[in-house]
C-alpha cells in the first residue's frame, strides 16, 4: 500500500530525511522507533503533505499512485491520515462542525452524497463510545483547552470517523494515562483490517503490547538503520539506542 | 449650503410644523443642544478623533426626520421578522426612530413595566427622565450627541428597580425604511437598579438600497452590584450611515458586558464610553467588525478607571476584505488613585485583501503606579498551522480558509450567554462565508 523509496527531505535549514526505504502492505502494522530528533515526525508530515518540507530525492507510492504529487487534502481524501504528535488547537470551530466538514469534503471528493445529520450524529455517538469520550467535548472548539491526553484521544476519534486506509500515528501514546492507552489502542485495533495499513511512531514498547506490529523499524539520523519483528522493540526497551553508537552520531 | 446648516434647516422645519409637541423643558433642551451642535459643527478629518472616518461629505444632502406615517407594513414586517431572535424575548420595535406598539410585544407582568417609550415619558411629563437628559448634557459631548439631543423624540426608557432579575432579555429593534433619505435619532435611557440583572439586545436593520442616517445615543447607569449584558447587532443596509454613542456609568461592584457586532452599513461609527466609578467593578467590551466592499467600520471605546480595584477586559476582532477600512481606537484612562486596576485590551485583525486597511490605536493613559494594564494589537493572516490541520483532514484549501475566518470571528460569538443571540450570529457568520450550517 505504501512504498517509500530513498526519500530525502529537508527543511529550509537542514536535511532531515536522508534516504528512507519503507514498504507497508495492506493489513500490516509497522512501528517506527528512534531517538528524539531523528526525523520520525518529519516522515509523518512529509507523507501528509506538509509544505514546510522539500522532498529533494526519492519517491512515495501510495496504492500505486505518486503520493508526493497530491495536494494535502487530496491525500486525506484518498485515505491517508496522520494523528499528530502535537494536535493543533482551533478556537472558534467546534469538533462537531470540523468532523462533519471533513467527512463531507471527503465524500465530495469521491462524488458521494453528503452525510445526513442523523447519520453523522449516530456515527459520532458510536465512535465516542469506543473511545469513552464525553459527547460534550464535540461542542467545544477543536482541541482548545483539551488536556494532552484528550487531544490524543481526539485524534483517534477523527481517525475512527474518517476511516482512512493508511493511518500514521505519531506518538499517540505519549500523554495518555494507563487506562486511556488501552482505550485508544482498542480504538486503533478496531480499525485494523486486511485493507488498512497502520504506521505507529512510538518511544515505548508498552503501546506495542496492545497494538502488535508486524515490523519494527529504527529511525536514526534520518535513515532506517534497523528493522525487525516485534522483538526488536523489546530489545530497544532493554538496551536503548546505544547500539547506534558513533554511526548515529555521525549521521545526525 | 454646508452640511451643518442642512441639519439646522431640518430642525427649523420640524419645529414649524410641530412634528413633535412637547413640554417646555424638552423644547429648551433641544434648542440648547442645537446651539452646541452649531458651535461645534460636524467633524472633519482634521479632528484627531475623526482622522480616518470622513463622514461629513456623506451628510451633504438633507436627511428628513420622518413622521409616524408613510411606511409600508409589509416592508416593516419583513425587517422585524429578520431581526426577531426568540419568541420569548420582550420585543420593542422602533420604526424610523418612533416607537411602534403595533410591532412590539412583551409578556404580561403584574409589576410596573420596566419599558416605556421615551416619547411617552416626555408626554407623560416624567420629570426624572427630563432631569436625567438635562444633567447629561455638556459642552464636551460630541457633535453627534448634540445632534441627537436636538432631535430628541423617541427611544427606549428601561428602568429596572432594585433587587430585580429580569427573566427574559429585552430586545430593541430599530427599523429604518422610507422612500426618501431619512434620519432617526433614537435616545435610549437604561438604568439597572442596585442588585438587579438584565440582558438587553439592540438590533439595527433597514430596507435595502435606501439612504438613511441613524444617530443613536444610549445612556446607561448601573447601580451597585447591578449586572447588564448588552448586545448590539448592527445590521444596517448597505447605504446606511450609522453613528452610535453609548455612555455607561457604573457604580461599585457592578458588572457590565458589551458585545458589539458590526455587520452592515456603508459607514458605521460606534463609540462606547464607560466610567467605572466605584470599587470592584467589572467591565467587558467585546466586539467584532467585518467590513467588506467599500465599507468603513469605526469602533471606539473608552474605559475610565476612576476608582481602585476594578477590572476591564476588552477584545475586538476585525475581518477586513476587499477595499474595506476598519478603525479601532481603545482608550484606557487610569486615574491617579485608581490603584490595583487590572485592564486588558486586545485588538486582532485579519486582512483578507491587499487593499483592505486597518487603523488600530490603543491609547493608554495611566496615572496610578500599582496597576496591571496590558494591550496588544495584531494584524495578520490566517494561521498556516490550522490551515494545514484542516486540509490534512480532507478539507479543501478554500473551504478551510473560510472555516478559519469563521472561527476567528466565532471566537467572540462563542462566549455569549444568550443562546438565541449566539445561534443567530453563528448562522449569520456561516452563511456570510457560504459555509454549511451544522
Ligand atoms: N520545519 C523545521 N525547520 C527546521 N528544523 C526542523 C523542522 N522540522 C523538524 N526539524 C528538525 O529536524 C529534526 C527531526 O525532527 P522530528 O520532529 O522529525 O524528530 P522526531 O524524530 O519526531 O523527534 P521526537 O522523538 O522528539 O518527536 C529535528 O532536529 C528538528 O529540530
Ligand atoms: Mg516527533
Amino acid at each position: 500500500m505504501l512504498e517509500v523509496k530513498n526519500l530525502h527531505a529537508r527543511s529550509e535549514e537542514t536535511e532531515i530525511l536522508r534516504g528512507i526505504d519503507l514498504n507497508i502492505a495492506a493489513g500490516e502494522v509497522h512501528a517506527i522507533m528512534g531517538p528524539n530528533g531523528s526525523g520520525k515526525s518529519t516522515l509523518a508530515h512529509v507523507l501528509a503533505g506538509r509544505e514546510d518540507y522539500e522532498v529533494t530525492e526519492g519517491k512515495v507510492l501510495y496504492c500505486g499512485k505518486d503520493l508526493l504529487d497530491m495536494e494535502i487534502e487530496e491525500r486525506a481524501a484518498e485515505g491517508v491520515f496522520m494523528a499528530y504528535q502535537y494536535p493543533v488547537e482551533i478556537p472558534g470551530v467546534s469538533n462537531k462542525y470540523f468532523l462533519k466538514a471533513a467527512i463531507n469534503s471527503i465524500r465530495k471528493h469521491h462524488e458521494q452524497p453528503l452525510i445526513s445529520t442523523a447519520k453523522f450524529l449516530q456515527l459520532l455517538k458510536e465512535k465516542l463510545e469506543w473511545l469513552e469520550m464525553d459527547k460534550g467535548m464535540m461542542e467545544r472548539s477543536v482541541n482548545e483547552g483539551f488536556s494532552g491526553g484528550e487531544k490524543k484521544r481526539n485524534e483517534i476519534l477523527q481517525m475512527a470517523m474518517l476511516e482512512p486506509k493508511l493511518a500514521v500515528l505519531d506518538e499517540t501514546d505519549s500523554g495518555l494515562d494507563i487506562d486511556a492507552l488501552k482505550i485508544v489502542a482498542d480504538g486503533v485495533n478496531r480499525l485494523r483490517s486486511p485493507d488498512r495499513a497502520i504506521l505507529v511512531v512510538t518511544h515505548y514498547q508498552r503501546l506495542l503490547n496492545y497494538i502488535v506490529p508486524d515490523r519494527v523499524h529504527v529511525l536514526a539520523g534520518g535513515k532506517i538503520v534497523r528493522s525487525g519483528d516485534r522483538t526488536l522493540a523489546l530489545e530497544l526497551e532493554q538496551n536503548g539506542y546505544a547500539f547506534l553508537g558513533a554511526a548515529a552520531a555521525s549521521a545526525v | 449650503m454646508t452640511e451643518t446648516s442642512l441639519f439646522q434647516q431640518e430642525y427649523v422645519r420640524i419645529r414649524e410644523q410641530q412634528l413633535i409637541e412637547t413640554p417646555q423643558w424638552a423644547e429648551t433642551f433641544r434648542q440648547e443642544a442645537m446651539n452646541r451642535f452649531l458651535t461645534k459643527g460636524l467633524p472633519t478629518t482634521k479632528d484627531e478623533e475623526w482622522r480616518f472616518t470622513n463622514i461629513t461629505p456623506l451628510l451633504r444632502h438633507p436627511f428628513r426626520l420622518p413622521g409616524y406615517d408613510s411606511v409600508s407594513d409589509s416592508e416593516v414586517k419583513g425587517l422585524v421578522d429578520q431581526a426577531v431572535l426568540n419568541d420569548q424575548y420582550d420585543l420593542h420595535v422602533f420604526v424610523n426612530g418612533w416607537y411602534s406598539e403595533r410591532w412590539s410585544r412583551s409578556a404580561e407582568v403584574d409589576s410596573a413595566p420596566v419599558f416605556v417609550s421615551l416619547a411617552e415619558s416626555i408626554r407623560g411629563k416624567n420629570d426624572s427622565v427630563g432631569q436625567r437628559l438635562i444633567d447629561r448634557a455638556t459642552d464636551q459631548e460630541s457633535a453627534f450627541v448634540s445632534l441627537n439631543s436636538a432631535f430628541l423624540g423617541d427611544g427606549a426608557c428601561i428602568q429596572i428597580p432594585e433587587n430585580t432579575k429580569l427573566s427574559r432579555p429585552i430586545h430593541l429593534v430599530f427599523v429604518s425604511t422610507a422612500d426618501e433619505p431619512i434620519a432617526s435619532y433614537p435616545r435610549n435611557l437604561i438604568s439597572v437598579g442596585r442588585n438587579s440583572e438584565a440582558s438587553i439586545i439592540e438590533t439595527h436593520v433597514g430596507s435595502v438600497d435606501r439612504d438613511y442616517f441613524s444617530n443613536s445615543v444610549t445612556d446607561v447607569v448601573l447601580g451597585e452590584s447591578a449586572e447588564l449584558q448588552h448586545h448590539k447587532l448592527q445590521q444596517e443596509q448597505t447605504n446606511a450611515l450609522h453613528v452610535a454613542t453609548m455612555r455607561v456609568h457604573q457604580r461599585a461592584n457592578s458588572s457590565f458586558q458589551s458585545h458589539y457586532f458590526a455587520l452592515g452599513g456603508s459607514l458605521s461609527r460606534n463609540e462606547i464610553e464607560c466610567v467605572l466609578n466605584g470599587e470592584e467593578i467589572e467591565c467587558t467590551l467585546n466586539g467584532l467588525y467585518m467590513p467588506s466592499g467599500k465599507q468603513l467600520m469605526d469602533c471606539r471605546t473608552k474605559i475610565d478607571h476612576a476608582q481602585p480595584n476594578c477590572r476591564s477586559y476588552e477584545l475586538y476582532k476585525g475581518i477586513l476584505d476587499d477595499q474595506a477600512k476598519g478603525v479601532f481606537n481603545g482608550k484606557i484612562y487610569v486615574h491617579p488613585h485608581a490603584q490595583k486596576t487590572n485592564a486588558m485590551q486586545s485588538n486582532q485583525a485579519i486582512l483578507l485583501s491587499d487593499d483592505a486597511i486597518i487603523d488600530t490605536k490603543p491609547q493608554l493613559e495611566i496615572y496610578a503606579d500599582d496597576v496591571r494594564c496590558t494591550h496588544g494589537a495584531t494584524v495578520g493572516e490566517l494561521d498556516e498551522e490550522s490551515l494545514y490541520y484542516l486540509r490534512s483532514r480532507g478539507i479543501p484549501r478554500e473551504l478551510a480558509r473560510k472555516i478559519l475566518i469563521f472561527a476567528f470571528a466565532n471566537d467572540v460569538v462563542q462566549g455569549l450567554s444568550e443562546p438565541a443571540v449566539r445561534k443567530r450570529l453563528e448562522s449569520l457568520l456561516l452563511s456570510d462565508h457560504g459555509l454549511p450550517v451544522l
